[in-house]
Order: C-alpha cells, then structure tokens, then sequence
C-alpha cells in the first residue's frame, strides 16, 4: 500500500473503520457506499469476536451485537470480497488472532489475499508471534497484503525498531494509552510520539484512537498521513443514520 | 523452551500498548523468583495474616465410610475464606516493589475479588474490581464485603456477563491505567507471566500438602483432586507432587447439566473445546468453529470460565493430570455430604473436587490414602446453596427481610 499512499495529492488521507454484522451486513454495505462518497481513501473492515481486549466500550458492544445477530466469518469473508470488487479503495481487514486460528491461519490470508485485502490488522498477535503469519502475507500477497504493524506511545525506542523491522504498507501508530472511543489531546505529547515512530521508519504513519473532528484532522495533517477514524463514525451512524456519515467524512477535511 | 510456553500452551497474546508494562512485570517477577528473602517474606506474611500453614485433615467419618484414608486441605482456612488469599498477598509484594498504587482485578464467584480487596485495604492500594453482572447476582455478599472493604465493584454487562467478560473489562481499566496500576489476575491463566507466578505463589499449598502427609502417612498419597477454574487451586496442589509419578493427579472440571448439553464448562473432560488464543494465552477453548466463545455453564460461579491455565493444558497432553467433570446436582449431594459427615461447609467449586472424588472411590483399593483440596468456603454460597437445598425457613427470612427493606425504602 505504501505506494498508494504515497501516490496523493490529499494533504491527509481518511481512513475509516467499521464492524461488520453491526448492526447488520446491509447497513454495512449503505454506509460504505457513503464513507467512499465521503471521501474516504481507506477502510478497515473489523471482523467481529467475542473478546475483543484492545476495543473500547462502543465497539466492543458492536463486535457482541453482530455475534448476537448471527454473523458467522464466512459470510463476512464474501462480503468483504463484494465490496472491493465494488469499491476501488483499499480494504483492510482488523481482527483478533483467534479468527485467523479458528478459520486456520495460513487458509485465511490465502483467501483475504485472494479477495484483493491490501492489509491486516491484528491487535493481539505481537511482533515476535507473527512472524509466520507475515511470511504467508508475503507468499501470498505478491507485495500487495501488508502486515500492518502498530506503534504506541509506550513503546521504548528499541522497541519501534524492533516493529519497524517486520512492517510493510505503512504504521499504525496508537495515539495514546486506553482503548478505542476515548477523547485523546492532540498535543505536544502525540507530536514527540509521531518524532519517535518516524526516527524508526521511512513507512508512511496512520494515526488513530480519538479522532473526531475537523480540527483533530488538522492537527494530524503535519504529523501523519493518515487519519483514522473509528468510534466517532460509529456514534453517527447509530444516531445520525448512514447518510450522516458520508457527509461528516466529506466535512473532515 | 520459548519462555511462558508449556508445549504449545501459553505465550504472551497482548496489544502492543501493554509490552512494556509485561516486560517490567516478568522482570520483577523473576527477581522476585530468584531472591530466597522475597519468598521468606511471603510465607512470614501468609502465616501471620493468613493463618498458614493450612492443615491437612483427616476426614475420620468418609474414610471409615468408604473404606480409604481421605484427607482434606484446609485452603477454607485462609484469610477471606480460599486460596485466592494466596496470589493476592504474593502480587500486592510485587505491586509495592514494582511502586504501584492501584491494583484491579476480575471477579467470578467473588472470592477473588474480596481477596484483592483486603490486600488492598491492608497494602494500603486503591482497588477496582470487575465482576460479570450474572456473577454480581449470584455472589451478592462478596459484592457487599469488597465495597465496605473500599473496592470499587463495576458490574460488566458485556458478552456473557460472566468471568471472561469480567477479564476483558479489567484489561480494557489497564491499557489505560499501567503507569499506576497493577492487574492483579487471579488464577494461572492470561499472558506469560501470569499463568507461571500465579502458580508459584500457589505452589505452597503442594508444599505444605507433601510435607503434610508424609508426616501423617509416611508415604504418599495415591491420588490428589482439585477442582479447576483457571487452574491455580490445582496448580498449587499439583504442583507439589509433579515429579512423583505413582500420585495420580485428577483435575475435575464444571459438568454443568452434563457435558452432552451445551451447559457445562469442561475444557478438557468434554469434546466441546479446541485450540485457540484469547484473552492472552494460547491453551482450549470452548468455542465455535468460528473461534468465538461460547456462553458457559456451572452452579459454581468460580468454574464457568471458557479457558484453561496453559500449563495444565500442557499436563493433560504429556498425561500427567486427568480430568473428569461433576454434573451441578453432584456437586450439590457431594456439599451436603462433606458438610453432614465433616462438618466442613465447601463452596460450590471446591464441592466439584469432593464430588469428583467421591465418584471414583469405588474404583481404588481400600486403604488408598487420597487428597482433597478444599479450595474454598461455602458460606459465599448461601443463597445459591439455600436455592439448590430449596429450604423453606431461609426462605420465608429472606422473604421478611425484604418486606422489611421495602417498609424502610418507602
Ligand atoms: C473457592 C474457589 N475455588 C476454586 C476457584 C476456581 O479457580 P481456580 O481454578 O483458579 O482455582 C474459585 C474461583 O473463583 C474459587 O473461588
């Protein structure tokens, strides 16, 4: 991806994120439908699971209420590979490892390479457990699966070179400590953070967890390429409706 | 051996933000391991305020009844009433050395929870604990005793509203609280070096036990049973006698309405469970093919968990522990049984170890000296208990006390 990303004349790019299943694959497939029409460049695909540990409150409660609805992995696999054959962004998926495990590792990034999935997002299989698991994106992928790594302001500096080593596509960098949907100060503190990640790599920088605004993507725009956007789009579309989202992405920038 | 794995089981499955706060816990966990004064002061602490070493008792009345020589550990005698008392104080050591001020735990039946909470108010900690809301129904005095005791109790109405969802829920406060706050996680489960320390800090009850009863019997004990949640009860028994291959070690999980219902929460004793990594450890689950959990049951709060320690998932496959599950109404007949014959009041998960040792009594010669580890107390189960028995005078008390608050709210 990192050439995509590269490949812009956006002064930041819009990544958005959404659960599926929550609150139904339908209602996933209108608010895509308006998220692109919004502008937004990328989009994480968030398969849910019943333990989701790095996920706050609000999509925590998502993740549940599509397993409470029936989702099963492999309708929203085929769902996924709808999507990109409709929209020409790149789709990445997020998960927990288990999925992966259940659905058989190596199998799984077989078919989302397959299906044209341009990255994975796994908050629970660190560096040094997922070194097979990125080789098969690399077997698999021909250069076009990343393994999207992720920083974080706890991280030592030895630590993000150890990261920087294994990522490809470009890094997630977490833009503080606590899980998604909290409010996060996009001050001083973030752009030593943002300094930290780039002295260990040349990979473009996503920045997420908090952002929700107009001004919060202004910020970001010297620090990172890109912006993503996760719980404030779910709180929309619940209160607000699919439309409201289209248009709140397309006001972001 | 990669370190924090047993076999395959185990390992360290966390998001990134926390690799450093694991990193300083599993440095001070192995200073702590390899300084001979931290454990001196862990046993002068666990003697002096934890009434250890627990005895071993001998159950005079169901060993002439069955013709064996059945002893009990007595973990019904530590402070707060189970061995959780002992992973507490050890982690609370930690928590001052690692010059932390709030700790936070998960909850299931409870026990826990109020062990935490007493360390805290000893140790002088700030203290939350997160308990399923199901769980908070059902163990309601240990919800009373954690708030006079100063924790914070936050019901977690997430997924199944039990243990599991109690974890994630602790895990969600810690991400964003490390720099002050410690995790106390109460059995041998999670990320290395969870499932290890915990053991450690429980391995003196199977220190005590071996010393015990070669003093009592002068020889070893044919077979020792523990109930499992997490694990850390039978860990800490077991453990004892792990080098000793003539002790037969049985591990009995939480049958539920039977492991050919889906209401039970045998791992390991039923077909229902495989292969998979969540809340931070790689050991069985009980999950769907999908890889999500599935909802568990037991009449014991304590042993409705979906995963089991990594090091006794480990011990199963090399062979060493079985396992066998007690169905609910057992482990109901086995509690009135120990309580009319011994006096003794277990809780519902202990009462799993005595049911699962009373279903196999037939099976051993007469005279086999056999352990029961008696994780806990029972009187935390009243309610549940009083239910189960359905006794009618309980009932018509609880019936007036409630006439009695209602006059007082109006
Ligand atoms: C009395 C008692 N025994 C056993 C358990 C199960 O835990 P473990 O398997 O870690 O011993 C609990 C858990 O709450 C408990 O309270």
């Amino acid at each position: 991806m990192e050439k995509l990303i590269r490949n812009t004349d956006k002064k930041i790019l819009l990544m958005s994120h959404l659960v599926l299943g929550y609150p139904s694959l339908q209602a996933n497939q209108e608010v895509i439908g308006e998220m692109v029409a919004g502008g937004v460049d990328l989009m994480e695909l968030q398969i849910p699971f019943s333990e989701p540990i790095a996920d706050g409150p609000m999509i925590a409660r998502a993740n549940q209420s599509a397993l409470d609805n029936g989702f099963k992995v492999r309708e929203g696999l085929a769902f996924i590979a709808d999507t990109i054959k409709t929209h020409k962004i790149p789709f990445l998926i997020m998960t927990y490892y288990n999925i992966l495990l259940a659905y058989g590792v190596e199998d799984f990034i077989k078919e989302a390479a397959r299906i044209g999935v341009k990255g994975l997002i796994i908050p629970d299989l660190p560096p040094q457990e997922a070194a097979q698991a990125i080789g098969w994106c690399k077997e698999y992928g021909n250069g076009e699966l990343d393994w999207i790594q992720l920083m974080t302001p706890t991280s030592s500096d030895a630590r993000l070179q150890e990261i920087a080593g294994s990522a490809s596509g470009f890094v997630y960098c977490v833009a503080r400590k606590g899980v998604t949907g909290n409010k996060t100060d996009f001050g001083n503190e973030l752009a030593e953070f943002i300094k930290r990640c780039r002295a260990a790599t040349s990979l473009p920088l996503a920045v997420g967890f908090g952002v929700k605004s107009r001004e919060d993507v202004a910020q970001l725009t010297d620090l990172a390429e890109i912006a993503v956007v996760g719980t404030a789009a779910i709180k929309i579309h619940e209160e607000q409706g699919a439309k409201a989202v289209g248009n709140f992405f397309a006001g972001l920038r | 051996m990669i370190k924090g794995y047993f076999g395959s089981y185990g390992g360290a499955f966390i998001p990134e933000i926390l690799h450093e706060t694991f990193q300083q816990l599993t440095a001070h966990y192995e200073a702590a391991r390899n300084d001979p004064a931290f454990w001196a002061e862990y046993i002068a602490l666990m003697e002096n305020y934890s009434g250890r070493p627990t005895p071993l008792t001998f159950a005079a009345n169901l060993s002439t009844k069955l013709n064996k020589k059945i002893y009990i550990k007595r973990e019904d005698l530590n402070q707060t009433g189970a061995h959780k008392a002992n992973n507490v104080m050890g982690q609370g050591l930690l928590v001052k050395k690692m010059g932390k001020t709030r700790v936070i735990a998960e909850t299931g039946a409870g026990q826990h929870g109020v062990a935490t909470a007493t360390m805290a108010a000893r140790m002088g900690y700030d203290c939350t604990i997160y308990m399923g809301a199901v769980d908070v129904e059902r163990q309601r005095p240990n919800v009373f005793w954690m708030q006079q005791l100063g924790a914070e109790v936050v019901p977690v109405k997430s997924g199944s509203q039990t243990l599991k969802d109690a974890v994630n829920e602790a895990m969600r406060d810690w991400v964003g609280s490390m720099d002050n706050t410690h995790y106390v996680l109460g059995t041998a489960c999670g990320a290395h070096p969870f499932p290890e320390m915990v053991s450690w800090f429980q391995s003196v009850i199977g220190q005590e036990a071996r010393e015990q009863i070669l003093k009592l019997e002068g020889r070893l004990p044919d077979r020792i049973y523990a109930c499992v949640g997490g694990g850390s009860n039978a860990m800490g028994v077991f453990q004892g006698f792990l080098s000793d291959n003539g002790v037969e070690l049985i591990g009995v999980e939480a049958g539920g309405r039977g492991v050919d219902t889906p209401q039970h929460a045998a791992r390991i004793a039923s077909n229902d469970a495989s292969e998979g990594v969540a809340q931070g450890y790689k050991t069985f689950f009980l999950q769907d093919r999908d890889g999500q959990m599935l909802h568990t049951h037991s009449v014991a709060a304590g042993l409705d968990y979906v995963g089991i320690s990594p090091i006794l998932a480990d011990l199963h496959v090399k062979g060493r522990v079985r396992f066998i599950a007690a169905k609910d109404d057992d482990v109901v007949s086995a509690l009135k049984y120990l309580m009319k014959n011994e006096g003794l009041i277990a809780a519902l998960e202990s009462s799993h170890a005595v049911a699962g040792a009373l279903m196999e009594m037939a099976d051993i010669k007469d005279g086999s000296v056999v352990i029961i580890n008696l994780s806990g107390r029972g009187d935390k189960d009243i309610f549940t208990i009083a239910d189960a028995l359905g006794d009618p005078g309980w009932k018509q008390f609880i019936a007036e006390k409630a006439k009695q608050y209602a006059g007082e709210s109006s």
